[in-house]
């Protein structure tokens, strides 16, 4: 039986994809012979089957990846057996126990996770597996003498999925740790806090019917026991953090939660002590616990935005595959040296940035640039670390290898932009800081007030005062909301590089693009062919090709194409053009007036067009006229306008001649263009529209406009891999298309707004809570829990923000 | 009344107990992942040799 309904001629049983029709690859399931599309699906659906785990089929919910066969990567997967490769991430024992995490590929529901627990399961040598469903990480222990780890990568990969070696970086792992410990304090403080309350609740009861004096003692004691391990372990970061502000004198928050504690806790000691008065434990704990409880959402707010940097870390595989004379060779990827030649077949990972030296291929960047479509990538081209090889293999020369990586330059501008506090967050902090000190004068003030007035109040009220104003609204969700917006963004491909990058870009008015290279690809293409005698098309482009293939010109570049015929007695006249032999032929290519008189024809001019127009032509006359020029990048007309529709002014300051910039200003709709103008006079104007009051944000192709970018109050470059290190501009799109600023400026919008939203509510919550704290109308247990809600509303807006659109 | 002299610390052996659990649930990643156990539960063990193979390789 089986929950699958799809008809089964058209699907593969396995992988969900249509079977080719003519094809007869089939297995039988569960009693019944089932279609598989290909041989790759067919032999792993075996042997799922041969290892009596055909349940997996009734259990999934999903269709299993499909069971595309890498043989290349079980070569690969033989190097894992290496010690020294080994030491990084497997975990040795004594009596040779290893233990180590792999990455699974291709998990898709439950099912995959049970399968591949059973699988694993059933090899000898194998002592426990264990996969994480949330992570897709599979925790492997097995008996190194008796299993290599490579057999257990070929055992995943006949199920049909691929394990790649998990090592998890430092911080990583910290972060883990901190995340687990915070679990047990709020553990404790929780388990421990519900005792104390419950407590509470009988003696506010005896407070209304009257309790035997020894019950109220017993109750007392048990209460400050309880509560004793939740300050001691639980509350110990709070105690820290403020013990470390006051040595550095300063007023973080921690300063009045510490004191909120320890005021009450000390009042409620004395009670027990006098054995009457007032006890507050239960504020104690239960201000802990949701105090702990908010940080800790905070806590998995950070490490969900720091993923973005995590993938990229990731993202450079382990090993590679070195060619030395022709021959294969596995190796770490730290041991490439700049110069090496490596393979990379169809499906891996470019261990270094290089270039081609050999083959062609479709590669997918998506990890860098946010970019999803393929890009080809030919000899010579250049290829980043980090990118995937789609289709087939390529040679590449190593150029750049570890630090000196696009990657490893895109991981530190990310870290570096988190680590930066920018202006909204430094404004914050020192908020929070004035905060800290009005509210300890004010609960001194009102301690003074009460104390003469009620003593018996004075301390409840004091405890009040000093716990509904947690100021953890105003210090803790800032920084939150940034990490969140920055990290959306770099998934987007649009990176930012310095802390106040997104607070600028969603304050400024006015846009500023360059031209060249910016809102244009910046390099000549063929926009139209036209054919005036009776040649084909394509006939006509191979001539070209033929004629321009070894001139070093952009108009050559752009013509240039493979597979074109070969011209004998090419002759290059310099400002001309080129005349040479195709089939016993005479070609000449080249300007109107070159053209016209090696042909010994009169042309008329084309209508007067800013582009660059070449002639063909034979003996006989003009025979096909090109028009090139500078090609729109996708997406910068959609930009322009969703700037504008976001009330933001469009200007267009180029370097260019007029008739170029203006057609491309009237194109695109721009609100203002200037032309001819050098970089300083590009920088007069962005410092004239400063002065006006407005605020900038430059464009710019990152080359020739690095003074432009430096002065205007944000800017934007292109980023194309080589200029990333040395990268001055505020942030940086990797992503080919233009359309990603634009949500760029989105981001940055909404995390300004949802920081605003956190502002205004924090300074809302305490306008109205503090006087009536201050007035005595609240009781330290509804303090507390009035300043959780509020934290916790406010953590909860900036996480938001992780959710990319 | 004079129960609750008996009971209060009795339940409080019991509170430690749920806390050296927790602690123990904590370190062992009990929490590490919250979705995958919620599925396993539904998928049978039996059926399969698989499952019980693996316990011998336990004891090795």
């Amino acid at each position: 039986m089986t929950t699958n309904s799809r008809p089964e001629k058209q699907a593969c049983f396995h992988c969900g994809l249509p079977v080719p029709p003519g094809t007869r690859f089939q297995v039988e399931i569960g009693g019944k012979a089932r279609a598989m599309c290909c041989a790759g699906c067919e032999a792993v659906a075996q042997a799922i089957v041969d290892s009596g785990l055909d349940d997996f089929y009734k259990y999934r919910t999903e269709n299993a990846p499909t069971g595309q066969i890498v043989p290349d990567f079980l070569r690969q997967a033989r190097a894992y057996d290496h010690p020294e490769v080994q030491k990084s991430f497997v975990h040795v024992e004594p009596g040779d126990i290893r233990e180590a995490s792999l990455i699974l590929e291709g998990i898709t529901c439950a099912a995959c996770i049970w399968l591949n627990e059973r699988h694993l399961a059933t090899l000898p040598g194998i002592l426990d597996v264990n996969v994480n469903y949330a992570t897709h990480r599979a925790q492997i222990r097995w008996d190194g003498s008796r299993l290599k780890l490579s057999q257990i990568l070929q055992a995943i990969h006949d199920i049909g999925y691929i394990a790649h070696p998990y090592d998890p970086s430092h911080q990583e792992r910290l972060q883990e740790n901190e995340r687990k410990q915070q679990l047990k304090r709020i553990g404790i403080a929780g388990v421990l806090g519900m005792q104390v309350m419950i407590l509470a609740v009988a003696l506010y009861t005896g407070d209304w019917y009257g309790m035997e004096e020894g019950f109220r003692r017993f109750f007392y004691w048990i209460s400050l026991g309880l509560t004793i391990p939740v300050l001691i372990f639980a509350a110990r970061p709070f105690f820290a953090a403020a013990i470390r502000d006051l040595r550095h004198r300063q007023a973080g928050m921690d300063v009045p939660v510490s004191l909120g504690i320890s005021i009450a806790f000390a009042g409620s000691l004395w009670s027990t002590w006098q054995g009457h008065g007032h006890v507050y434990y239960d504020s104690v704990v239960m201000f802990v616990f949701f105090l702990l409880s908010a940080r800790y959402f905070e806590l998995v707010a950070r490490m969900r935005s720091a993923e973005a940097t995590r993938s990229l870390v990731h993202a450079s595989p382990a090993m590679a595959t070195r060619l030395t004379d022709g021959n294969e060779e596995q190796i770490p990827v730290g041991e490439l040296q700049v110069g090496d030649l490596v393979l990379v077949r169809p499906g891996e990972t470019v261990p270094a940035d290089g270039e081609v030296r050999e083959g062609r291929a479709n590669v997918d960047e998506a990890i860098l640039t946010g970019e999803s479509r393929p890009i080809a990538r030919a000899a010579d081209d250049a290829i980043v670390g980090g990118s995937i090889v789609l289709d087939s293999p390529v040679t590449v020369e190593t150029m750049r290898i570890g630090e000196d990586t696009v990657l490893a330059g895109i991981v530190r501008l990310l870290e570096r932009a988190q680590a930066e506090k920018p202006q909204v967050a430094r404004l914050a902090d020192r908020a929070a800081s004035v905060f800290v000190l009005a509210v300890l004068s004010i609960a001194a003030a009102t301690t003074a007030y009460w104390v003469w007035h009620d003593a018996e109040r004075a301390l409840a009220i004091t405890v009040s005062v000093l716990v509904v104003t947690c100021p953890c609204a105003l210090s803790l969700a800032t920084p939150a909301a940034l990490t969140a917006g920055t990290g959306a963004l770099a998934r987007l491909g649009l990176l930012a590089t310095r802390g106040h990058a997104l607070e600028a870009l969603a304050r400024s008015n006015i846009v500023v693009f360059d031209k060249t290279g910016t809102l244009t690809e910046g390099r000549l293409r063929l926009l139209e062919t036209r054919t005036l005698g009776n040649l084909t098309a394509a006939r006509i482009l191979d001539l070209a090709a033929a004629l321009e293939a070894r001139s070093e010109h952009p108009i050559a570049a752009a013509l240039r194409q493979p597979g074109a015929p070969r011209a004998s007695e090419i002759i290059n006249t310099p400002g001309g053009g080129i005349s040479g032999r195709i089939d016993d032929e005479i070609w000449f290519i080249g300007n109107r007036n070159f053209v016209a008189s090696a042909s010994g024809k009169a042309i008329s001019p084309v209508d007067g067009k800013d582009q660059t127009v070449v002639w063909l032509a034979n003996r006989k006359g003009p025979q096909a006229l090109f028009v090139l020029g500078d090609r729109l990048r996708p997406g910068a007309a959609e930009l322009v306008r969703a700037l504008q529709a976001g009330g933001r002014a469009v200007w267009l300051l180029s370097g260019d001649h007029e008739q170029a910039t203006r057609g491309l200003a009237r194109e695109l709709g721009v609100d203002h263009v200037e032309w001819e103008l050098k970089p300083e006079q590009k920088l007069e104007q962005i410092r004239a529209l400063q002065q006006q009051g407005k605020r900038v944000a430059m464009v710019g192709d990152g080359v020739n406009d690095a003074p432009v970018l430096a002065g205007a109050d944000v800017s934007i470059a292109m980023g194309s891999g080589t200029q990333l290190a040395a990268a001055s501009a505020d942030m940086i799109l990797l992503s080919p298309g233009l359309s990603q600023i634009s949500r760029g400026f989105d981001g940055a919008h909404r995390t300004l707004g949802v920081i605003r939203q956190n502002l205004g509510w924090a300074v809302l919550y305490n306008v109205i809570a503090l006087p009536l704290a201050v007035a005595g109308m609240v009781a330290p247990w509804m303090a507390a829990l009035g300043m959780s809600a509020s934290s916790f509303l406010v953590v909860a807006n900036a996480l938001r923000l992780t959710r990319t659109q | 009344m004079e129960i609750i002299y008996m009971l209060i610390p009795l339940a409080l052996v019991l509170v430690a107990l749920i806390i050296w659990f927790f602690l123990w649930s904590v370190r062992s990643g009990q929490f590490d992942d919250l979705e995958g156990p919620a599925h396993r539960i539904l998928m049978d063990d039996d059926g399969i040799g698989s499952g019980k193979e693996a316990k011998p390789e336990k004891e090795s």
